[in-house]
């Protein structure tokens, strides 16, 4: 039963340093099923560790971080992907970013059309 | 149990009389601004002072109940113990929903009480309209709060013993926190008055921004203070090392603080020149508009984050409400009044003005994108059913490259002149800083590879620092020698200025080489082992059981050494004996530049001789997010220091920079 635990508790790093730089970088956009808001790489609850091993036993596998993402989205659902997905229902929250850039830069220029000319004013305080 | 005490009705019977001096404030004020009666508008501030009076004395009753654990009263039961040591008796008080929103009711009476105060320069009018338009706002969160969230509430029969405070907010940052972030948060409701009281009025002129400046930036600056000790406080107190996780809760006081950042410099090109003042006030609605909805997320609970405290649909549907019917009321007036407000509009695009409209543009942007990213969860949720998230990858890939953006922009804006500004001459005392930020991001490059992303976070912080110095080089420069009394002499705003955007250059570095250099490390350690790492040998020496007043814990000594020195600290998880998850005190050796970061996890199960999981992080440059985070605030009070001076002399600022 120690060891169990000992071994829940203690991910051991992968040995390659770029696998182990993977695992890192998609422990960050996962989500912690248990938990308030954590991604797995900052909770300390089981259930987390347990699924940082997951990611981990994956990419020794070979696997991909899509085949990875994907494997976890079908498990748990989309909640548990912190990287919204490029399906249609976040297109809108791709676009958004630059919606707004664009309405605010009309904006702007609409603004400085319906200006009147500068008109001449007394010279800075 | 002895006799029951009357604070509790006695603090009720104070937030009703708030209830009933807000809104005569409100009436009084309006009334007396659109009568432009003076007997009126005093009237307005006397009502105002009995709300702040009244208010502050019912919260001190319900500081009083927590400091005596009265768990006759429900929300003392639920959210204290006697053990409790006395400041987290006190900050329990604001520590949990019912009690934060008297608090946000008493911070609103506060400001309004303060607008009464310092009417300045404001006309009658304006005065007036904003006084009664602030207390409009203390009354409806008023009976938001008595109506439904009662903080009051008697409990009967009242238990023998309460459940004590989440144990994660016993700590003292998190003390101060709140109160910090609310004095932002509802200190917008201040500019939003004075919006509305210039619709009102239909005059939003150069005075009128003159009166709204101070206003904003001692809301903002409170915001950015908040903010930041909120950060420095999950950095040590989670225990994992990290400080800002896009959580919804973050995002909601976050974009509060940006939309506050445009307004603080939309309101300096009012004042100036007179132009804008329709987007300055449409930022103060905005601004306002969405402190009240970080409250509505907070509050709601829609968005589980572990800041939440109240999970109860009926409270995040009145928040709306009052929500919907402010900002509602904001815009319709807005739509009405706007268009006839007689103001310039006209800037030459390169000229002080013209940067400060891209600030504003960026600014809205960004809280934009912040806005999407927080909501599109629930818009998904409402419309398909489908359960997403929306986290860091997002964020961090939209919000930061475009501030990183904004910030190239930044240096150049006060070397410009108003009106009309001449690139080349605002960009040419910039060349040695640009310079010297495209080497610092080389050598990022050159000695870290792969860390494209660093280096462009070193290249824009280092860009934002020495172009800010540049800035104030020149100032010192202008129309003298540049001597130590002149560089004295300059004014406060230059320094205000120099420290906000040096700060926020500062905040860049450091996050960029926290973010892409940080090492972290876990091991399982019996004591006398070992384990090295970042260039530091942590030895567990010992783990010792230690009773502290309302909770037990794990304390670990451990000897850090590192290049011949060694050290000795200890390391908590520590388990209340209210319940709930164990927290941690992490043990933290820091230096000028990184900080080695030690937490005691769980022991492995058993003998005494069992292992401890250990928990290591190497943050580099870890501090300058925080040196950064405060000298930005340090720039917010010392604009507002240079404001009051510039009022007690009565004088027009002389060129100065803000």
């Amino acid at each position: 039963m120690k060891a169990l635990i000992l071994a829940a508790a203690l991910v051991a790093p992968l040995d390659d340093p770029g696998q182990e730089a993977r695992a890192r970088a998609l422990e960050n956009e996962i989500r912690c099923v248990v938990c308030q808001n954590e991604p797995i790489s900052q909770s300390t609850a089981d259930m987390a560790t347990d699924m940082r091993r997951l990611v981990r036993e994956r990419i020794a596998a070979g696997e991909s971080d899509a085949e990875i993402r994907a494997f976890f989205k079908a498990r748990y659902g989309d909640f548990v992907l912190l990287r919204p997905g490029a399906d249609p229902a976040f297109w809108g929250l791709w676009a958004a970013p630059f919606v707004l850039l664009l309405a605010g830069l009309a904006a702007l220029f609409a603004l400085r059309r319906g200006a009147a000319p500068l008109a001449p004013e007394p010279d800075d305080r | 149990m002895e006799g029951r005490s009357m604070i509790a009705e006695l603090g009720a019977f104070l937030a009703i009389l708030g209830l009933v001096a807000s809104l005569l404030q409100g009436v009084c004020g309006l009334y007396g601004g659109h009568r432009g009666d003076v007997r009126w508008g005093a009237a307005g501030a006397a009502c105002a002072q009995i709300a702040a009076a009244s208010l502050a004395l019912a919260f001190a009753a319900l500081i009083a109940a927590f400091v005596r654990s009265d768990f006759s009263l429900a929300v003392v039961a639920a959210n204290s113990h006697t053990d409790k040591p006395l400041l987290y008796r006190i900050a329990g008080a604001w520590g949990n929903h019912e009690g934060s929103m008297l608090l946000w009711c008493f911070v609103s009476a506060l400001f309004g009480f303060a607008m009464a105060q310092a009417r300045g320069a404001m006309d009658l009018g304006l005065w007036a309209r904003a006084i009664g338009t602030q207390g409009a706002v203390t009354a409806g969160a008023l009976i938001y709060t008595l109506a439904l969230s009662n903080p009051f509430a008697r409990l009967d029969p009242a238990p023998y013993q309460g459940a004590s405070l989440n144990p994660l907010l016993q700590d003292p940052a998190l003390a101060a926190h709140p109160p910090m972030l609310y004095l932002g948060y509802v200190g917008l409701s201040a500019p939003f008055s004075l919006a509305v009281a210039a619709l009102l009025q239909g005059k939003a002129d150069q005075h009128w921004a003159r009166s709204l400046r101070p206003w904003t930036l001692l809301s903002w600056t409170f915001l950015t203070g908040g903010i930041a000790l909120g950060a420095y406080w999950a950095y040590y107190e989670l225990g994992w090392g990290g400080w800002w996780f896009w959580d919804p809760v973050e995002n909601a006081s976050f974009m509060p603080w940006l939309a506050a950042c445009a307004l603080v410099h939309s309101a300096i090109v009012t004042e100036r020149r007179g132009s804008l003042a329709g987007w300055t006030i449409l930022l103060a609605i905005g601004g306002f508009a969405l402190a009240l909805l970080g409250t509505f997320l907070v509050r709601s609970g829609v968005l589980t984050s572990v800041h939440t405290f109240a999970l109860d649909p009926a409270r995040g549907a009145a928040v709306l409400v009052l929500l919907a019917l402010t900002v509602g009321a904001g815009l319709a007036l807005y739509a009405l009044r706007a268009p006839r407000l007689a103001q310039p509009t006209g800037f030459a695009p390169v000229s002080r003005e013209g940067a400060l409209v891209l600030n504003n543009l960026g600014f809205a942007v960004a809280a934009g994108i912040v806005l999407v990213g927080t909501l599109y969860p629930l818009a998904v949720e409402a419309l398909t059913g489908r359960l997403v998230s929306v986290g860091p990858p997002f964020f961090n890939l939209y919000f930061t490259p475009f501030m990183a953006a904004l910030f190239l922009l930044l240096p150049a804006a006060p070397l410009m002149t108003w009106r009309m500004a001449d690139l080349g001459a605002a960009l040419k005392p910039l060349l040695p800083a640009a310079l010297a930020s495209l080497a610092a991001a080389a050598l990022v490059i050159a000695t870290a590879h792969g860390k494209a992303l660093a280096a462009i976070g070193v290249g824009v912080g280092a860009w934002l620092v020495l172009g800010t110095l540049t800035y104030l080089w020149v100032r010192w420069g202008r129309g003298g020698a540049r001597t130590l009394p002149r560089l004295a002499a300059l004014p406060l705003a230059v320094w205000a200025l120099v420290a906000a955007h040096g700060g926020a250059g500062v905040f860049a570095v450091g996050a960029a080489v926290e973010t892409s250099f940080r090492a972290e490390s876990t091991a399982a350690l019996q004591p006398g082992q070992s384990v090295v790492f970042a260039g530091a040998t942590v030895t567990l020496v010992e783990v010792l059981d230690v009773r502290g007043p309302n909770y037990r814990a794990a304390r670990a000594e451990l000897r850090i050494e590192r290049g011949g020195r060694a050290r000795t600290l200890s390391a908590e998880r520590r388990y209340y004996d209210a319940g709930g998850a164990p927290t941690t005190e992490v043990a933290i050796l820091p230096t000028l530049l990184d900080d080695l970061y030690v937490a005691l996890g769980e022991p492995a199960e058993g003998d005494a001789h069992a292992r401890w999981i250990v928990r290591l992080y190497h943050n580099p440059f870890v501090r300058l997010i925080f040196i950064g985070a405060g000298l930005v605030a340090l720039g917010g009070a010392l604009g507002l220091a240079a404001l009051a001076r510039r009022r007690a002399v009565g004088a027009v600022p002389a060129g100065a920079a803000a």
